[in-house]
């Protein structure tokens, strides 16, 4: 890749699908759902790297997609009809069902939703009450519409939710879902959160939706730092350990029973494991040294970490009760940041400063095959995407005493070492992690420069939809397995 | 104490005779003769003194003061040892440099009653021992000769000034053979979290290194990377991050 340009010829025209509007769709109503479906499970979650023909190296801005060549789904979401007024919690859940379900098929990144100022006047609640010719004429012109009705009685919450196929006049149900649960406004988010997985499920090439997901992370405050927990759209935020010391590198386990983390202590950095079952800190011995960055590998059997236990910082592998532990590098210099192919569970990514600043390497779990890919700058934090095919990353590619420079985030094809920036100009950026359906990247920013600014940001993986989580004073976020 | 003294002998025999006056009159209770250990004598005219001594707080830090309330009855003389003669009621404020025993007497025609209050002071144990206790030197000495090693950026080579610092420092270390240490890795703020972390582990290690290498045993030394976990100058320039790129040597205890 040398230098700071990439060699490559371009590959595609640039495709400028998340800013434009939809086109006509003039698809057959009937083989719409299997045509799109079929379409993104060829495509979904490959980030196509669209270069344009002229001048990259003058401005590294390119496009990129999440699905290249499939039109977003123009979906409607309509209010859902609140079945019993009277009930006084009514109104303010189906505010917060409404609000949620719409923001996350609007977050989803595989949906052209629209304004709910073109939505037809009447909310319908059931399938005999809505007037499908009316929601796929124009302003609306919805492909898909979800509605349904939500009503609040003897404290619990009780809705059914529909997905209609508009331009499906004879079949047009694609989904019917019925939910029951305590009336309170944790759960009205989350009947709305299981309601857009199945849509998104549905017509989103058959990949579950993130919507019922977690995002781990640390908050600092009064010179500690715990590690809290939020949804993955930064509502619920609370607070897991209160080990009043400062624990950095939370990583969920696959199964989400367990987070291990790095937790300072007598003795310096130490591994530490806390368990979201018992709600405590569970045993995981030190051996001696710095103790850094656990990684899970993706059967949640092994963790990955970085250890100085026999001198100088070096990934070791140990059972997920720190048991068994082996070193897999063995080369001067601080190595650290593992993190496992989740696909594979074969290789691992890590960062190593080996030859001076900061690289991203590969290799496989028994130490053979290392692979330098990236050709200099300051690289750190990588997190490997769950389809095994990319690298997000951390990377100041100026990094140099007076050269400031920008910490950017960006994706490389690890098949190819391609890669493209993902954020400018927004601040220093940090800590990627992908979301278990690979649409999504969540990370910390530092827009002010000083690290009290940092916060936790969330994005599609091309770049767009950039929004914050949480407010400042929280840092490396942990995206869940599922 | 004579002019209390005679008080008391005084308000004693007119009890006596107060005593013995009742008895002469035909009062039919059989009385025994007066126990002068008991001060027994309760004249309805003169009932003994009462008093009470209370502080607050009863414990303070050095340097802090302590109020004390006291209240008193049927006494004509209350004094406070350390104090004087005070009111029969009052209170003042007191800042005892260690801790301190309050005794109150109180004394009336009734007799002499006492109250007590102990203050407790806590004298913060000073964290260095000032003077020099033999083979581990004073804190001072120690950082004298044992001065924090400074690194360029994104490095944990050690710089000419920082081997002389470390030849002072293990010359130091081997005449006081009863020193451990602890040495922190630091770095600064700019850079991420968990690479900084491994860069402090390697710069503590280095200063470990030069350490062992003039003869300092191993064995003396614990090393810990705080990374940019905890900085000890948060400006953003190049003089402050300089001061955070170290490695700080402090005594093992």
């Amino acid at each position: 890749m040398g230098g700071t340009c990439l060699d490559s010829t371009p590959e595609a025209p640039i495709h400028s699908r998340f800013a434009s509007t939809m086109k006509e769709m003039n698809f057959h109503p009937a083989r719409f759902l299997a045509q799109s479906i079929r379409l993104a499970l060829a495509t979904a979650f490959v980030l196509i790297l669209s270069f344009s023909s002229q001048n990259l190296c003058a401005q590294d801005w390119f496009k990129t997609e999440t699905s290249s060549g499939v039109s977003n789904i123009r979906i409607a979401v309509a209010d859902f009809k609140a079945v019993s007024a009277a009930d006084p919690q009514t109104v303010p859940l189906k505010r917060t069902f409404d609000t949620t379900l719409y923001s996350d098929l609007a977050n989803a990144g595989i949906f052209d939703i629209v304004s709910k100022s073109l939505l037809p006047q009447t909310s319908p609640g059931a399938p005999a009450e809505i007037n499908l010719a009316q929601w796929g004429a124009a302003p609306t012109s919805a492909a898909m519409v979800a509605f349904g009705a939500l009503g609040v009685s003897g404290g619990r919450i009780t809705a059914s939710g529909f997905l209609f196929d508009a331009k499906n006049t004879q079949f047009p149900q694609v989904l019917a879902k019925q939910y029951s649960e305590d009336a309170n406004e944790e759960m009205a988010r989350q009947i709305a959160h299981r309601f857009a997985d199945e849509i998104i499920f549905r017509l989103g090439g058959g990949v579950p939706g993130i919507a019922e997901t977690k995002i781990y992370y640390i908050k600092m405050g009064g010179g500690n730092k715990e590690i809290w927990a939020m949804d993955y759209d930064g509502a619920n935020q609370h607070e897991v350990t209160h080990l009043g010391t400062v624990s950095i590198s939370p990583r969920i386990s696959p199964d989400n029973s367990r987070i291990a983390f790095s937790s300072l202590g007598r003795e310096g950095f130490q591994i530490r494991m806390y368990s979201l079952l018992l709600n405590r800190a569970v045993n995981f011995p030190s051996a001696g040294g710095t103790n850094l960055s656990p990684a899970w590998s993706p059967n949640g059997r092994d963790i990955a970490f970085s250890s100085s236990r026999s001198g100088d910082p070096e990934i070791w592998i140990a059972d997920s009760n720190g048991g068994g532990f082996h070193r897999v590098t063995s080369f001067r210099g601080p190595d650290v940041s593992p993190v496992f192919n989740p696909k594979t569970g074969s290789q691992i990514a890590w960062i190593s400063g080996r030859t001076g600043l900061p690289q991203l390497y590969i290799m496989d779990t028994d130490g053979s095959a290392v692979t330098r890919m990236t050709d200099g700058g300051y690289a750190t934090s990588p997190s490997w995407s769950p389809n095994g095919q990319f690298l997000a990353f951390a990377w100041d590619r100026k990094y140099g005493p007076g050269a400031p420079g920008g910490q950017d985030l960006y994706v490389m094809e690890v098949a190819t070492k391609r890669w493209i920036q993902l954020t400018h100009d927004i601040g220093r950026c940090d800590f990627p992690s992908w979301s278990p359906d690979g649409r999504h990247i969540v990370f910390a920013n530092t827009p002010g420069g000083r690290a009290a600014s940092t916060r936790i940001v969330s994005m599609l993986a091309d770049g767009t939809g950039r929004r914050s989580l949480t407010e400042a004073g929280a840092d490396m976020p942990n995206w869940s397995w599922k | 104490m004579n002019v209390s003294q005679a008080r008391y002998r005084r308000a004693f025999a007119i009890a006596a005779v107060a005593v013995a006056l009742s008895a002469v009159t035909g009062c039919h209770k059989k009385d025994k003769a007066v126990d002068p250990s008991t001060l027994g004598p309760m004249p309805a005219a003169t009932a003994a003194p009462t008093a009470t001594l209370t502080a607050d707080p009863a414990a303070v830090d050095l340097g802090q003061s302590v109020v004390l309330n006291w209240r008193t009855q049927n006494a004509s003389v209350v004094t406070i040892d350390g104090i004087g003669e005070v009111p029969a009621n009052g209170t003042q404020t007191v800042s005892p440099s260690s801790s301190t025993n309050f005794h109150l007497t109180a004394k009336g025609d009734g007799g002499t009653t006492e109250a007590n209050v102990r203050v407790t002071v806590r004298v913060p144990v000073a964290p260095t021992v000032p003077t020099d206790t033999g083979d581990m030197g004073s804190e001072a000495a120690f950082h004298q000769n044992v001065q924090d090693i400074f690194f360029d950026y994104d490095s944990y080579d050690l710089r000419p000034d920082a081997q002389t610092n470390a030849q002072t420092a293990a010359t130091y270390l081997n005449a006081h053979s009863a020193i451990k240490l602890v040495i922190g890795g630091y770095c600064d703020e700019r850079g991420s979290a968990e690479y900084n972390l491994a860069l402090g582990e390697n710069r503590a290690n280095s200063a470990k290194t030069a350490l062992v290498t003039a003869g300092v045993a191993a064995s003396r030394i614990r090393v810990i990377s705080y990374g940019k976990e905890k900085q000890f100058c948060t400006e953003q320039n190049e003089s402050c991050w300089q001061q955070n790129r170290r490695a700080q040597f402090s005594m093992d205890r």
